[in-house]
C-alpha cells in the first residue's frame, strides 16, 4: 500500500495531537453505556402481513359474535315508552300542559292508559324522560353548591356564587341553591294495572335504590349531622323558587328526606345530553311465578307539575327490564357487528392486495 | 509545518448589537456610530480620546444580570406569541361569564413552561458571563504614565500603548509602534482572523520604530486619523500626525485583535480600535437566532391552527346565537341568562371567548417545551456519542445549540472550509521521482497483501533527523547511501532552494520556520535524507551533507511568485562551481528544460500524473550549471533590473526567465496535504446522500483544486471543470454563461447515456455492503433510476446529466455575487456536482452561503475551523466548528463542534436523520392527539346549547397534555429509531426524505389533523350512541354527564396510547415504562380524583365523586371503549399496512431486512457486515490508487512571494545570527514596499492567468482544468480522454505502479506514446485507432 493513503492508526503513532493525551489528562470519552450510545435493547415491531392481517381477522372474529350476543340480549329486553307531554289536543294531559302556572296550588292531574303486549318478567325500571332539556348547559351544570349539598353548614347559610340567580330568595339563602335544584322534576307518576275485570291495582313503586350509592352515602348529606329534625336545620333557608314545598318535606321518611332524597339526588346528577331519562321508580319482582308486569292494560296517573311546553320539551315515561349489560341498547350490538364485519372484510381485501401487489420481493433477495 | 499554538483561548466574537444599544451609553454611542466618519485619537492622551466615546475593549455577550434577569427574561418570553397567547387566555378565564375552565388549567402549564425556559436562559447567560469575564480579565501591559502596568483587557482604551510579548494574543487592533526585532519587524499568526496559518510580517513606521523603550513611548503623542471601524481585514488607511509630519498608515502597520505574536520577543502598539470596534468583532457578523425549518413550519401551522380555532369559535358562537334565540330564550324559566347578558348576540359573543378557552388545547402549550426537551435530548446524544469522540485531541462532539438538531437531517448543501477542515494543514513529503525512478510507494512482494511497513528510522545514521518525519520506502534511503548522484543532487536542491529559516537553539536541535508548509515538508525531507539545512545568512547557506558541513555562497534567490510558479537559487559551492537550482510547477519547468532531459521528463511527467491523480501536491526539481561568465553576465543584467525604478518587476522576471533555461530535470516531489481522516469517504457518503459539498477557501486556486482532487470532490472522470476567474463583471458573466452553455450542450449529447450512468451510480451506492448487498443495490439502483424523471425536466438544473465542477476565484465571486448576476451564478453552481471557491474572504463565504440559503430553500451547513469561517458558520442554517488547531473561534460561533471532518457523516446521517425523524413523528402525533382531544368539545357543543361546556373533567383537561400523554410521545421523540445507525451510513439514500421534507410538511400535518378530527368524531359519537340509551346493570342510566366524561376521557387516553404504540418503532424499556405508566397513571389519578377522600376535603373541586368507580365497573362502558378504539385505529392500521406493502420507503425496507436477518440469526449477517466495513476501507484504498487519469498538474504551493528578497536583504535575520549585517544594505531598504507592490501586481496578474497549462500550446492538452473561456480546449479534451483510456499507454500507467516490475521495461512505451499525447493531435488520432481494452476493463484491472 502506498504511503499516501490514509490510515488513522498510522498517524496515531507519530503525531500527537495538540491536547497531548498524557496519562494525567482525563479522557473525556463519553461513557459506553447502551443508553448514551442509543443502543438500548428494543423491540422493533413492524407492520408485516404476518401481523396486520391476522389482527384484522381476529378483530372481526371477536367483534361479530360479541355484536350478535349484544343484539340478541338487547332484543330480549322489554321496553315501553309513553309520551305524556300533552301537546296534542287529543292527549289527556293537554289541559294540564296548557293551564300551567308555577303558583297554582291545586295540582293538575291526568290519566293515560296503555297496553303492554308483552309481559315484563324481571324487575321493571320506571324512568321519566325529558327531551330538549339542557341539563348539560354550562351555566346550568355549574349552578349548584356541592358543599351545601354535602351538608356544610356554612354553605347552607352562604351558598356559593355559582348558584346565582337562585342563591337567595327574600334575603334568605336558598337550600338547595342553584338552577339545577330549582328546576327539579316534580311530576308524580303512579302506575295502575287494570285487571281484566276492570278494577285498578296500584303497582308498588320502590323509590329507593334509584340513585348512585356513592351519591346517596357520601356526596349528599343533610346539614346538622344526625339531627333528625330537618325543619329546624333548614329553618333559616328559603325553598327554591319553583318548588312547591321545602326540601325537608320531599319525603316522609327520614332517610329519604332533605338533600338525601333520592329523587333529588337523581335529578342533581345532570344528564350529558339534552334528551335523557332518569330513573324514577323500581318495580320489584315479588314472586317467581308471575311476571312483574303482566300483559294487559295499565293506566298512568300523572300529577302534572312540571312545565316543558315553554321550551318545547317532551316528557315521557319509560318502563324497561334490564339485562347484564343494562337496558335496551341495539346500537352497541349493531355497531359491533358492523365493525367486526368491516374488519374482517378489510382483512380479506388487504390479503388480496398483499398477494396481488405486495412489494416484498426484496425480502426474498435478502433471505436467499 | 504547522506552527504549534498556544492553548486556544476563549474568544467571544459574538457581539450583540442589541445589547450595546441597551447599555447605558447607548445614546451617545448610537449617535457617534451614525456619524463616525473618521477616527481621531491621540496616543497617551486618555482625556482627549474620551471626548469621542469610543467603545472600550470590554466585550459583553451576556444578556442579563441578577436584577434584570426576571423582568427582562419574562419580557422576552412574553414576546413569544405562544406565551402571550396563553397569558391572554389566562386573563379571559378570570372573567366568570366567559370562563369555561378553571384558571389552573392554563396557569399550571404556563408557569411550568416559563420556568423551564427561564432556568435554561439563566444557565446560558451564566456561562456567557463567565467567558466574558475570562476574556475581559485577561492581562495586558499598558503604558500608563510612562510605566508598564498590568491592566485587564477590558480596561484598555483607545489611544493606550500596550506591550505585547511573544505568543500573546493581540488585545485590540493596534498600530505597531516598535518591536524588539530588527527593523521593527514583527511576526504574527492570523489564523484566528483569516485561517491562514503561515506567519505574516508587520513593520512599524520607521519614525516610531526608534521609540524603543517605554520612556520614549510615554512621550509619544502622535495623533492618528483613520477610517471608522469596518470589517475589512486586509485594508487599513490612516495617517499619523507627529511632530508636524504626516505619515501614511496601512495595514502593514497594524496588528489586529485575534492575531498571535510569534517569533517576536515583544512589541508596542497603539490601540486604534477596541472591543466591538475591532476588525475581528466587526467581521464576526451579527448573531442571528437560528430557527429550523420545522420551527418555521410549526409557527405557520400554529397560526393556521389559531385561524382554525377562531373559525370553530365563530361557528360555535353563531350556533350559540341561534340556540339562545330559538331555545335558550324559552328555556329561561329554568336557566335565566347571566346578569350582563340581555340578548342572544351578547351571549354568542361571550360564548365565542369561552370556546376559545376550551378549544385552545389544539395549540398545545406544551408543544414548545416538549420540542425543546426533545432537542435537548438529541443534543445530549450527540455529546455522548463515542463514535464522534476524537481520542487524539480528547474532544467529544458537542452540540452547542440545542435548537437545530432536526435540521441536521435535512441538509442539502455543505459549505466547507479547506484548511484545517478537510485537511489537517500538515504537509508531508510523501513520494518523489528521481531521475525517472519513483520512490515512496511501498508494496509487499506479494503485491496483493499490502502491509503497512514500519517507517524508516533515520535517527540511526542521521542525528539531525526530524523524528516526526515518516517515509516508508527503504530504496530511497539505500539510493542515498549508495551515493547515486541524481538522488544527492535532488536532495541538495531541496536543502538549498527555499526560503526557510532555521533556528538551532541547541546544537543538533533544528527548528525550521517555513513560510509555507510545503517548503517545510521538503526541507525536512532533505534533512532526513542527510542533506540538512542548518543555517543561512543573507549570502550563504550552510548545509550538512551526509554529515559533512558545506557552506554554499548564495548568489541570488529568484523568488517565487504566482505567475512564475517556481523559485530558483543560484549558489556557488565550496568548489566554486555555480549552479542554479530550481523547483516549481511541472508545467512551467518542463518548458524550460534542456533538450536532453526530455526523456526523463516523460517518465517524470507520468509519475507526476500519478501523483496528481492521488491528489498530491507536486513540484518538479531541476538544476542548471552556470559558467562563471554566464553568471556574471546575468548578474549584471539582474542588478540592472533590480535597481530599475520603472517596471522593476517586469524587468526582474525577464531577467529570471533568461537564466532559468536549459535546465536539467532531476525529478519531482509529491507532498501530501494531509487530509483529515476519512475525508474522501465522508464526502463520498455525503454525496451519495444527495448532499452537495462546496469548498470555500481562502487558499489559492491550485491548492484548492488539488485538495478537491485528493478528497475526491473532483475526479478525472468528471465531464468538465469550469474555472471562472474573470476580473470584470463582463468576463465573469461571460464565463458563467459559457459554462452553462457547455453544460446544456453536453446534456444534449449525453442524454442517451443517462440510464447507464444511473445504473453505475446505483452500483456505487451499494459499495461495501456485505450480506445484504444484493438486495440493497437493487433497491438503490431502482431508486436512482426513477429519481431523474421525478424532477421536472424543464428545469435547467435537471437537464444537466453530466458531472461538472465549478471553480471560481474570489475576485470573480465578488462580481458573481452582485445582485444582477447572483441568480446566474447560483444556477450554474447548483448544476455542478462540486463547487470550489478559492481566495474568498470571510465575508464572501457568508455571502455565498446566504445566496444559496435565500434562493434554494435548502438547508445549508457550513463547516470550518478558523475565525475566517465564523461569518459563514453564523450565516448557514447550521454551523459546524472543527475544534482543531486554529483556535476555537469557529467552535464558539458554531452550533455543533467536533474535531474531525469525518464525524460530519455521523452527525448528519445518523443523528440528524434520527432527530428529523423523531421530531416529525413527534409533531405528527402531537397535533393528532390534541385535535383528537379538543375537537370532542366542538361536537359536544351541538348538544349542549353551544354553551362551552367541556366534555371532560377540568382536571383531565389540565393533566392530559402534561401527564397522561406527554411522556410516551417524549420517549418516542427521544429514542425512536427506524433503522439502526450502521444502516443509515450504509444506505445514505435514507437521508433523502429529510432533504425533501417528506416526513413533516403541510400535507402530513393535514393528515394528522384529519386523523385527529376523525378520532374526535368517533370518540364523541360512539359514546353518544351507546350511552344515551344504556343503563347500568342496576338500571341507573349511564347518560349522565359525569359518566359520559369519564367514558370519553378513558377512551381518548386508550386510543392515543394505542396510537403512540403504533407510532413507536423502537420500544425500549423506557418506552414501555412510559406508555404503560401513562395508562396506569391515568387510572390511578382518575380513581384518586374521584375518591371520597378528596371529595370530603374539597367537595366543590372534586365533585366527580364515584364516577370512575361507577362508570368503569360497567361492561357496557368497556365495550364502548373497545369499539371506539378499534374504529379509530383500524383504518390507520390498514392505511399504514397498505403504504408499507405497496410503496415501502427505503427505511421500511431496510427495517424489514433487519428483521428478517435478526430472525434468521444467520451468521452471515454478522460476517457480512464485517466484510462490508472492510469493503468500504478497501474500496477507498483502491479509489486512492487512482485510475490512469488524464494529464493534470498536481502543482500547488502555499507560498507567498517576497521572502527571497527578505532573506537576501537579511532583514528577517536576528542580529546575533547575522554575521554580515552590513551585507544587508545591498538591496533597497524599503523592501516591504516592493513586497507590497509586487503582491498587488501579482494578485491581479494571477487571476488573469489560469494556473495550469494555460501558458502555451499545452493549454489545450491540460483538459480537466480547461477554462470555460477556451471552448477549443474542451473539444481537445474530450478527444484526449478517449485516447487515454484506450491507448496502451494507459495500461503502462497502471502497471508501472506494481513494484515487482521494472519501470524501465515499460518506460519505452510510455516515452513513445506520451509526447504524442502531449503535443500533437496526430497522435491522438493514432491512439484512438489503436486497439486497446475498453475503459471499464481498465477500471477493474486497476482495481484488483
Amino acid at each position: 500500500m502506498m504511503a499516501s493513503s490514509y490510515s488513522a492508526k498510522e498517524e496515531d503513532g507519530h503525531h500527537s495531537g495538540p491536547a497531548g493525551l498524557g496519562a494525567a489528562t482525563r479522557t473525556r470519552k463519553p461513557d459506553n453505556t447502551a443508553f448514551k450510545q442509543q443502543r438500548l435493547p428494543a423491540w422493533q415491531p413492524i407492520l408485516t402481513a404476518g401481523t396486520v392481517l391476522p389482527a384484522f381477522f381476529i378483530i372481526g372474529l371477536i367483534f361479530i359474535p360479541i355484536g350478535i350476543g349484544l343484539y340478541v340480549t338487547s332484543n330480549n329486553i322489554n321496553e315501553f315508552e309513553i309520551d305524556y307531554t300533552g301537546t296534542d289536543m287529543s292527549s289527556p294531559c293537554f289541559n294540564c300542559s296548557q293551564n300551567f302556572s308555577w303558583n297554582s296550588t291545586t295540582p293538575c292531574k291526568c290519566v293515560l292508559s296503555f297496553y303492554l303486549d308483552q309481559p315484563f318478567e324481571s324487575n321493571v325500571f320506571m324512568y321519566y324522560g325529558l327531551s330538549n332539556f339542557y341539563q348539560n348547559h354550562r351555566r346550568y351544570v355549574k349552578s349548584r353548591d356541592d358543599s351545601q349539598l354535602n351538608g356544610d353548614e356554612r354553605s347552607l347559610k352562604e351558598p356559593s356564587k355559582e348558584c346565582e340567580p337562585y342563591r337567595t330568595n327574600e334575603n334568605k339563602p336558598i337550600a338547595p341553591c342553584g338552577a339545577i335544584a330549582n328546576s327539579m322534576f316534580n311530576d308524580t307518576l303512579d302506575l295502575f294495572y287494570i285487571n281484566p275485570s276492570g278494577s285498578k291495582t296500584q303497582i308498588p313503586l320502590n323509590k329507593k335504590g334509584i340513585a348512585w350509592s356513592t351519591d346517596k352515602r357520601v356526596k349528599f348529606r343533610n346539614p346538622g349531622g344526625s339531627n333528625p329534625n330537618l325543619t329546624a336545620v333548614f329553618k333559616d333557608t328559603a325553598k327554591p323558587v319553583n318548588w312547591h314545598k321545602p326540601v325537608y318535606e320531599l319525603d316522609s321518611e327520614a332517610d329519604n328526606n332533605g338533600f338525601i332524597n333520592e329523587d333529588f339526588i337523581v335529578w342533581m346528577r345532570t344528564a350529558a345530553l339534552p334528551t335523557f331519562r332518569k330513573l324514577y321508580r323500581i318495580i320489584q319482582k315479588n314472586n317467581n311465578m308471575t311476571p312483574t308486569l303482566p300483559r294487559g292494560n295499565y293506566s298512568l296517573e300523572v300529577t302534572y307539575n312540571y312545565p316543558v311546553r315553554s321550551f318545547e320539551g317532551r316528557k315521557r315515561v319509560i318502563l324497561s327490564t334490564i339485562s347484564w349489560m343494562g337496558g335496551k341498547n341495539p346500537f352497541l350490538g349493531i355497531a359491533y357487528m358492523t365493525v367486526g364485519s368491516i374488519c374482517f372484510f378489510l382483512g380479506v381485501v388487504l390479503l388480496f392486495i398483499h398477494h396481488k401487489y405486495g412489494n416484498r420481493n426484496n425480502s426474498s433477495d435478502i433471505a436467499s | 509545518m504547522t506552527i504549534p499554538k498556544d492553548i486556544p483561548e476563549k474568544w467571544f466574537p459574538i457581539i450583540l448589537p442589541l445589547k450595546r444599544k441597551k447599555e447605558g451609553l447607548s445614546n451617545s454611542t448610537k449617535i457617534r456610530k451614525g456619524t463616525e466618519e473618521e477616527r481621531r485619537l491621540r496616543a497617551n492622551d486618555r482625556e482627549y480620546n474620551e471626548k469621542f466615546q469610543y467603545a472600550s475593549n470590554c466585550i459583553m455577550t451576556s444578556k442579563y444580570n441578577i436584577i434584570t434577569f426576571l423582568p427582562v427574561n419574562l419580557f422576552e418570553q412574553f414576546q413569544e406569541v405562544a406565551n402571550t397567547y396563553f397569558l391572554f387566555l389566562l386573563i379571559l378565564q378570570l372573567i366568570p361569564q366567559i370562563s369555561s375552565l378553571s384558571w389552573f388549567t392554563t396557569i399550571v402549564p404556563l408557569v411550568l413552561v416559563l420556568s423551564i425556559t427561564a432556568v435554561k436562559d439563566a444557565t446560558d447567560d451564566y456561562f456567557r458571563h463567565k467567558s466574558d469575564n475570562q476574556v475581559n480579565n485577561r492581562q495586558s501591559q499598558v503604558l500608563i504614565g510612562g510605566i508598564l502596568q498590568k491592566e485587564k483587557w477590558m480596561n484598555v482604551r483607545v489611544g493606550d500603548i500596550i506591550k505585547l510579548e511573544n505568543n500573546q494574543f493581540v488585545a485590540a487592533d493596534l498600530l505597531l509602534l516598535s518591536s524588539s526585532e530588527p527593523h521593527s519587524l514583527c511576526y504574527i499568526e492570523t489564523a484566528e482572523l483569516d485561517g491562514e496559518t503561515n506567519m505574516k510580517v508587520r513593520q512599524s513606521l520607521s519614525v516610531t520604530s526608534e521609540l524603543g523603550d517605554p520612556n520614549n513611548l510615554a512621550q509619544f503623542d502622535g495623533e492618528v486619523v483613520c477610517e471608522p471601524p469596518n470589517n475589512k481585514l486586509d485594508r487599513f488607511c490612516g495617517t499619523l500626525y507627529w511632530k508636524d509630519c504626516k505619515y501614511p498608515l496601512s495595514n502593514q502597520n497594524m496588528l489586529l485583535r485575534g492575531c498571535v505574536l510569534r517569533n517576536t520577543e515583544s512589541c508596542y502598539g497603539l490601540v486604534i480600535f477596541a472591543g466591538p470596534d475591532t476588525k475581528l468583532m466587526q467581521n464576526s457578523g451579527r448573531t442571528k437566532f437560528k430557527r429550523t425549518s420545522i420551527d418555521r413550519l410549526m409557527n405557520t401551522l400554529v397560526l393556521w391552527i389559531f385561524g382554525f380555532l377562531v373559525c370553530m369559535g365563530v361557528i360555535l358562537a353563531i350556533g350559540n346565537a341561534v340556540w339562545e334565540k330559538e331555545v335558550g330564550a324559552l328555556f329561561q324559566s329554568f336557566l335565566p341568562w347571566d346578569p350582563p347578558v340581555d340578548n342572544f348576540l351578547f351571549s354568542a359573543f361571550l360564548s365565542f371567548w369561552s370556546y376559545v378557552i376550551i378549544l385552545n388545547t389544539v395549540v398545545p402549550i406544551s408543544l414548545y417545551v416538549s420540542v425543546e426537551v426533545i432537542r435537548l435530548g438529541h443534543s445530549y446524544f450527540i455529546n455522548w456519542d463515542r463514535r464522534m469522540f476524537c481520542s487524539r485531541s480528547n474532544t467529544a462532539a458537542e452540540a452547542r445549540t440545542t435548537t437545530l438538531n432536526e435540521e441536521l437531517g435535512q441538509v442539502e448543501y455543505i459549505f466547507s472550509d479547506k484548511t484545517g477542515t478537510l485537511t489537517q494543514n500538515i504537509m508531508t513529503f510523501n513520494k518523489c521521482s528521481i531521475n525517472g525512478r519513483a520512490y515512496g510507494e511501498v508494496m509487499d512482494i506479494l503485491g496483493a497483501q499490502k502491509k503497512r511497513v514500519q517507517p524508516l528510522d533515520f535517527s540511526a545514521w542521521n542525528p539531525l533527523a526530524d523524528r516526526d518525519f515518516c517515509f516508508y520506502d527503504q530504496s530511497l534511503l539505500e539510493a542515498v547511501m549508495v551515493g547515486e548522484p541524481a538522488v544527492h543532487e535532488f536532495f541538495r536542491v531541496l536543502s538549498l532552494c527555499h526560503t526557510v529559516m532555521s533556528e538551532e537553539k541547541k546544537e543538533g536541535v533544528l527548528v525550521y520556520k517555513a513560510q509555507s508548509p510545503d517548503e517545510g515538508a521538503l526541507v525536512t525531507a532533505a534533512r532526513n535524507f542527510g542533506f540538512v539545512f542548518r543555517s543561512r545568512t543573507p549570502g550563504t547557506v550552510t548545509t550538512q551533507e551526509l554529515g559533512k558541513a558545506v557552506t554554499y555562497t548564495l548568489l541570488a534567490i529568484l523568488d517565487f511568485n504566482n505567475i512564475r510558479k517556481r523559485m530558483s537559487v543560484i549558489v556557488r559551492n565550496p568548489a566554486g562551481r555555480i549552479r542554479l537550482y530550481c523547483k516549481g510547477a511541472d508545467t512551467v519547468l518542463f518548458e524550460r528544460l534542456h533538450s536532453c532531459s526530455h526523456e526523463l521528463m516523460n517518465i517524470t511527467s507520468d509519475h507526476l500524473n500519478e501523483y496528481a491523480a492521488d491528489g498530491l501536491r507536486t513540484l518538479a526539481v531541476a538544476y542548471r550549471d552556470l559558467s562563471e561568465e554566464q553568471w556574471e553576465a546575468w548578474a549584471e543584467r539582474f542588478n540592472g533590473a533590480d535597481k530599475a525604478t520603472d517596471c522593476r518587476d517586469d524587468r526582474l522576471s525577464a531577467a529570471y526567465e533568461e537564466i532559468e533555461q536549459d535546465m536539467m530535470l532531476l525529478g519531482a516531489t509529491a507532498v501530501e496535504d494531509k487530509l483529515q481522516d476519512g475525508v474522501p469517504e465522508t464526502i463520498a457518503v455525503l454525496s451519495l446522500a444527495n448532499i452537495k459539498v462546496w469548498v470555500l477557501t481562502g487558499d489559492k486556486q491550485e491548492t484548492a483544486v488539488n485538495i478537491g482532487y485528493s478528497c475526491k470532490m473532483l475526479t478525472d472522470d468528471m465531464t468538465e471543470i469550469f474555472i471562472v476567474n474573470g476580473h470584470t463583471v463582463q468576463s465573469v458573466r461571460e464565463e458563467l454563461r459559457k459554462s452553462r452553455e457547455r453544460m446544456l450542450e453536453s446534456a444534449r449529447t449525453r442524454d442517451g447515456g443517462k440510464e447507464v450512468e444511473a445504473q453505475g451510480w446505483g452500483g456505487a451506492c451499494a459499495f461495501g455492503n456485505g450480506c445484504g448487498a444484493g438486495g440493497a443495490s437493487n433497491w438503490v439502483s431502482n431508486e436512482s433510476k426513477c429519481s431523474p424523471p421525478q424532477a421536472p425536466p424543464s428545469s435547467f438544473l435537471e437537464s444537466i446529466s453530466g458531472e461538472f465542477a465549478l471553480i471560481i476565484s474570489g475576485h470573480s465571486l465578488a462580481h458573481a455575487l452582485e445582485a444582477d448576476m447572483e441568480r446566474e451564478f447560483l444556477e450554474t453552481a447548483c448544476a455542478c456536482r462540486a463547487v470550489i471557491c478559492c481566495r474568498v474572504t470571510p465575508l464572501q463565504k457568508a455571502l455565498v452561503v446566504e445566496l444559496v440559503k435565500r434562493h434554494k430553500k435548502a438547508v445549508t451547513l457550513a463547516i470550518g475551523d478558523g475565525a475566517n469561517d465564523v461569518s459563514m458558520i453564523k450565516t448557514a442554517h447550521i454551523g459546524v466548528g472543527i475544534s482543531g488547531q486554529e483556535g476555537i473561534q469557529a467552535v464558539l460561533a458554531s452550533d455543533y463542534s467536533f474535531s474531525q471532518f469525518r464525524f460530519l457523516q455521523r452527525l448528519l446521517l445518523v443523528h440528524g436523520r434520527w432527530s428529523y425523524l423523531r421530531m416529525c413523528r413527534f409533531l405528527c402525533y402531537f397535533f393528532y392527539k390534541n385535535f383528537a382531544f379538543t375537537m370532542v368539545h366542538f361536537w359536544f357543543g351541538f348538544f349542549c346549547g353551544f354553551s362551552a361546556q367541556t366534555v371532560y373533567d377540568q382536571y383531565f383537561i389540565t393533566l392530559y397534555n402534561i401527564v397522561y400523554t406527554s411522556l410516551p410521545v417524549l420517549a418516542m421523540g427521544l429514542f425512536d429509531q427506524d433503522v439502526p445507525e450502521q444502516r443509515s451510513l450504509e444506505y445514505p439514500k435514507l437521508y433523502e426524505p429529510g432533504q425533501l421534507n417528506l416526513l413533516f410538511n403541510k400535507r402530513e400535518f393535514f393528515i394528522c389533523i384529519a386523523q385527529g378530527i376523525y378520532t374526535s368524531v368517533v370518540l364523541f359519537f360512539i359514546p353518544y350512541g351507546v350511552l344515551s340509551h344504556a343503563t347500568q346493570s342496576n338500571g341507573v342510566p349511564l347518560a349522565d354527564y359525569q359518566t359520559f366524561a369519564v367514558t370519553t376521557a378513558t377512551a381518548l387516553v386508550i386510543v392515543v396510547s394505542v396510537q403512540i404504540a403504533l407510532d413507536t418503532g423502537y420500544w425500549t424499556a423506557i418506552n414501555h415504562f412510559f406508555i404503560w405508566g401513562s395508562l396506569g397513571t391515568y387510572f390511578t389519578i382518575l380513581f384518586a380524583m374521584h375518591s371520597s377522600i378528596l371529595f370530603n376535603i374539597f367537595p366543590k373541586q372534586f365533585h366527580f365523586l364515584g364516577s370512575a368507580h361507577n362508570t368503569l365497573g360497567q361492561p357496557v362502558v368497556w365495550l364502548t371503549i373497545a369499539l371506539a378504539t378499534v374504529i379509530c385505529i383500524a383504518p390507520v392500521l390498514a392505511f399504514r399496512f397498505l403504504k408499507l406493502d405497496l410503496k415501502p420507503q427505503l427505511s421500511d425496507t431496510v427495517r424489514y431486512t433487519q428483521l428478517v436477518l435478526q430472525k434468521k440469526q444467520k451468521p452471515c449477517g454478522r460476517v457480512g457486515r464485517g466484510v462490508g466495513g472492510a469493503g468500504v476501507a478497501s474500496g477507498s484504498a483502491l479509489g486512492r490508487l487512482g485510475r490512469g487519469g488524464s494529464r493534470r498538474s498536481g502543482y500547488a504551493f502555499a507560498h507567498q512571494e517576497g521572502f527571497g528578497e527578505l532573506i537576501t536583504s537579511g532583514k528577517n535575520m536576528r542580529m546575533s545570527s547575522l554575521a554580515l549585517a552590513s551585507f544587508a544594505s545591498r538591496h533597497s531598504s524599503n523592501w516591504i514596499d516592493t513586497l507590497r507592490r509586487k503582491k498587488h501586481a501579482n494578485s491581479t496578474g494571477m487571476q488573469n492567468t489560469p494556473p495550469t497549462g494555460e501558458d502555451s500550446a499545452a493549454s489545450s492538452q491540460a483538459p480537466p482544468l480547461s477554462t470555460s473561456s477556451s471552448p477549443a480546449g474542451k473539444a481537445g479534451q474530450a478527444c484526449y480522454e478517449y485516447v487515454l483510456t484506450h491507448s496502451p499507454d494507459d495500461i503502462a500507467l497502471s502497471v508501472i505502479r506494481s513494484p515487482e516490475r521494472e519501470v524501465g521495461e515499460y518506460s519505452t512505451g510510455t516515452v513513445q506514446e506520451a509526447p504524442f499525447v502531449w503535443k500533437g493531435t496526430g497522435a491522438r488520432i493514432n491512439g484512438a485507432s489503436s486497439p486497446g481494452p475498453p475503459p471499464i476493463a481498465e477500471e477493474t484491472s486497476s482495481g484488483e
